[in-house]
């Protein structure tokens, strides 16, 4: 009895040509369906689901390692541009992001999330991927400011990458030039919610409908 | 030092030198004295502060190479150009008098192919080093692709 | 004696390993993205190669492609701790070449909200060097969050002016965009008094501190003649000896008027920066408080409310201007066509220049101080790569 739902679709948003929606769906191909598997766990969950009342079990436990997830999420500190000044500000007194639960840590290999706050260069972008690959599942990543989500105003330029999109897979875009700390947090608090509806077996996230 | 007393000094030595304005003095030297300008400049003049150092296209024309640099002392700045013909892309380098224009020609060659003879190190220094082009170029679009990612 | 390059340092394969150590561009000294290739012999730096351009935006090529009244936005990004030097600089060189005149509201609009930014960007200067030196999580933190507190003041009254916090588009060709608001004043000189506090506050924590003194004390001195010569501006000319500053050397927007001190110290350290800008502190708060003193009434722009693109149009003409940054040299190169955008732009950066002087300053300490260095002389890397 193997549940394998399909895999949440995150919906493409409009796009002003055939090509870059092609180039989108190139870049989100789904997820090839031996990753992050562990034949071991599931072999675990079945057993438990063989016993009456098993599913209640599994549940609870989904939405206990959820609540952990999403009340500890360490993000690395990414700062690239302007972006980061208001992501410091977001991490320091006034808009204290700690409360949440989130500690700002310079290492990719101890935290889960990466806040990319700032324009991704054509020489920036592959220090960007390496730093995404060195952290461990499972992980997210908020686009912040308008550079990231898509180029923002320099879009138009020879060196500038036209979203982080187009590196790495994301999971919150977070509009503004800059993103004002209030901004940040209403996208940190919108991750939490995937979060929570995270499938521990490593399907990503699906949006939550309530919310947007 | 006044700027007319800089100005009377640039008129006795260098009388190939365009010199306009009095606050910067813009003045205009063939390629050929731009080294020995500059000695000039810094020695006599005194205008040991290097401001900035940078090129302009002006299509057919050619290039333009332009630099500025100051007598703080004095209140004395000056914005010395050259012109290098159309279609050449050589300029001796002024490392050798400023240290200030190392990073400055670099950035030069970078953005307008312009090789500096006798810079100590003449590489790209803000676009990767296997980038193709010079972008500051007129001829070079402002969104060229660069693919993967476009 | 001129200092012409950079030390050269050459191996010596007496038994000693030189070890090459990359500070990438991704590091917890949250100074922006810069890759240092340092050259290190046991704890010495022996070599230092800086590469920069990871935030090259293409500043000066899409200027050519953006008119005179889009642009000043933009220009806010390349000096993004002090956004309002930074867009001065352009407004001011289309206005020398289109021989625009500002009224004089404007002019001490702009003296008054250059004034706050260079407080506000010093307060993250000193949050930020103080963390860098002090850890993440231990003593540094505490200055850092104390000034980004007195920091949030400041952009408070930033937001109530222009509507944003960190990147404004106030300063237009002309004059400045929005006038202050009722209550604005009086708000001003409250935060204003607030902050002279609590700055004496810091320096005494600091100034008592062993710990600060021992890495700050000696490390990075720049001699008079190197200063020069490459160009740096700034805290950092004034740290080492050169008593030079835009604002009383070639004065702009009425800061003829006002009556400051410009700080000077000789030793050419970390410390003498550091003392250079906890002056600058305090002579930006008396220039506040004498502009709001005497704010004259009148219009604030002499071209407002520009409705079509031929009105954005500047005569043909070049000029060069410059500001006064918190950084340094902040200036503009611009070479108008008669269209409405540019010819050709170029941003002279004050960190550019700065940095230009790690080559000459570096080899010799451990890489311990490369810390203390790159923060005090504080790179912003949207100057540098623009």
């Amino acid at each position: 009895m193997a549940i394998k739902g399909p895999v949440p679709e995150v919906p493409a948003p409009v796009w002003r040509n055939f090509k870059d929606l092609q180039e989108w769906e190139q870049l989100h191909q789904r997820r090839p369906e031996g990753d992050k598997h562990s034949a071991l766990f599931e072999s675990v969950t079945e057993g438990i689901h063989s016993f009456p009342g098993g599913f209640l079990v599994t549940t609870v436990a989904d939405n206990f390692f959820n609540w952990a997830r999403k009340s500890s999420v360490w993000p690395v500190t990414f700062g690239l541009a302007c972006c980061a000044i208001e992501m410091m500000a977001t991490f320091a007194s006034r808009f204290d992001v700690e409360r949440l639960g989130m500690v700002p840590w310079a290492s990719p290999r101890h935290s889960d999330l990466m806040i990319v706050s700032g324009t991704v260069t054509i020489k920036m972008a592959p220090m960007l991927e390496r730093i995404y690959d060195q952290m461990p599942d499972p992980k997210w990543a908020v686009s912040m400011g308008s550079c990231a989500n898509s180029g923002g105003p320099f879009r138009h330029g020879y060196h500038v990458v036209k979203g982080v999109d187009r590196v790495i897979p994301v999971d919150v875009y977070v509009p503004g030039c800059p993103p004002p700390p209030e901004s940040l947090l209403n996208g940190l608090l919108l991750l939490q919610d995937q979060i929570a509806h995270f499938r521990r077996t490593g399907q990503r996230a699906a949006p939550n409908p309530k919310v947007d | 030092m006044t700027a007319d007393q800089a100005r009377t000094l640039i008129a006795e030595r260098f009388s190939s030198a365009q010199v306009d304005g009095t606050a910067p003095i813009v003045i205009s030297v063939p390629v050929d004295a731009w080294v020995p300008f500059a000695h000039f400049v810094r020695i006599d003049l005194g205008c040991r502060f290097f401001s900035f150092l940078t090129a302009v296209d002006w299509k057919e024309q050619g290039l333009e190479v332009v630099y500025k640099a100051d007598n703080l002392d004095d209140n004395v700045s000056l914005l010395v150009k050259t012109r290098l013909g159309p279609s050449v892309t050589e300029c001796p380098s002024l490392t050798s008098e400023y240290a200030g224009a190392n990073w400055m020609e670099r950035e030069c060659y970078d953005m307008f192919g312009i090789r500096f003879d006798g810079h100590p190190d003449l590489r790209r220094i803000l676009l990767g080093n296997d980038w193709v082009g010079h972008p500051l170029l007129k001829s070079y679009a402002v969104d060229t692709p660069h693919p993967p990612y476009r | 004696m001129s200092v012409t390059a950079a030390p050269r340092v050459e191996l010596d394969y007496t038994g000693s390993e030189r070890l090459t150590m990359n500070m990438g561009p991704q590091h917890p000294s949250a100074h922006g993205v810069f890759r240092a290739i340092l050259t290190l012999e046991g704890e010495t730096v022996v070599g230092v190669d800086a590469v920069i351009g990871y935030l090259h935006r293409c500043h000066e090529k899409l200027a050519e492609t953006l008119t005179y009244a889009q642009y000043p936005s933009i220009a806010s990004k390349t000096d993004y701790v002090a956004a309002m030097t930074s867009e001065f600089a352009y407004v001011r060189a289309a206005e020398i070449i289109g021989k625009i005149d500002v009224p004089k509201r404007a002019q001490y609009l702009r003296v008054i909200t250059s004034e706050l930014q260079r407080v506000a960007s010093h307060l993250l200067w000193l949050g930020t060097w103080c963390l860098d030196m002090g850890g993440a999580l231990g003593g540094g933190a505490t200055i850092f969050l104390y000034c980004i507190r007195e920091r949030e003041l400041i952009l408070d009254l930033f937001e109530s002016l222009v509507g944003a916090r960190l990147l404004y588009g106030f300063y237009q060709v002309g004059g400045v965009r929005y006038d202050i608001p009722t209550g604005w004043a009086a708000k001003c000189l409250e935060t204003v008094d607030l902050i002279d506090q609590r700055i004496n506050e810091y320096e005494r924590m600091l100034e008592e501190n062993p710990f600060f003194l021992v890495r700050t004390q000696g490390v990075g001195v720049i001699s008079r003649e190197l200063a020069q010569e490459v160009g740096i501006g700034g805290p950092l000319l004034r740290g080492s000896g050169v008593a030079y500053d835009i604002r009383r050397g070639e004065p702009y927007s009425s800061y003829e008027d006002f009556d400051f001190r410009v700080p000077v110290e000789t030793s050419g350290d970390c410390l003498a920066r550091y003392r250079v800008r906890m002056a600058e502190f305090r002579e930006s708060l008396k220039i506040v408080r004498q502009v709001l003193d005497g704010l004259p009434e009148g219009p604030i722009s002499s071209r407002p409310g520009l409705k079509s693109v031929a009105q954005t149009r500047i005569p043909k003409g070049e000029a060069y201007a410059r500001v006064e940054g918190a950084r340094g040299e902040v200036g503009c190169y611009l070479i108008a066509d008669g269209s409405a955008k540019p010819y050709r732009m170029k941003w002279r950066g004050a960190s550019f220049s700065n940095l230009a002087v790690l080559p000459h300053i570096i080899p010799g300490h451990k890489v311990a101080d490369v810390v203390a260095i790159m923060g005090s002389v504080d790179p912003v890397f949207g100057e540098v790569d623009r």
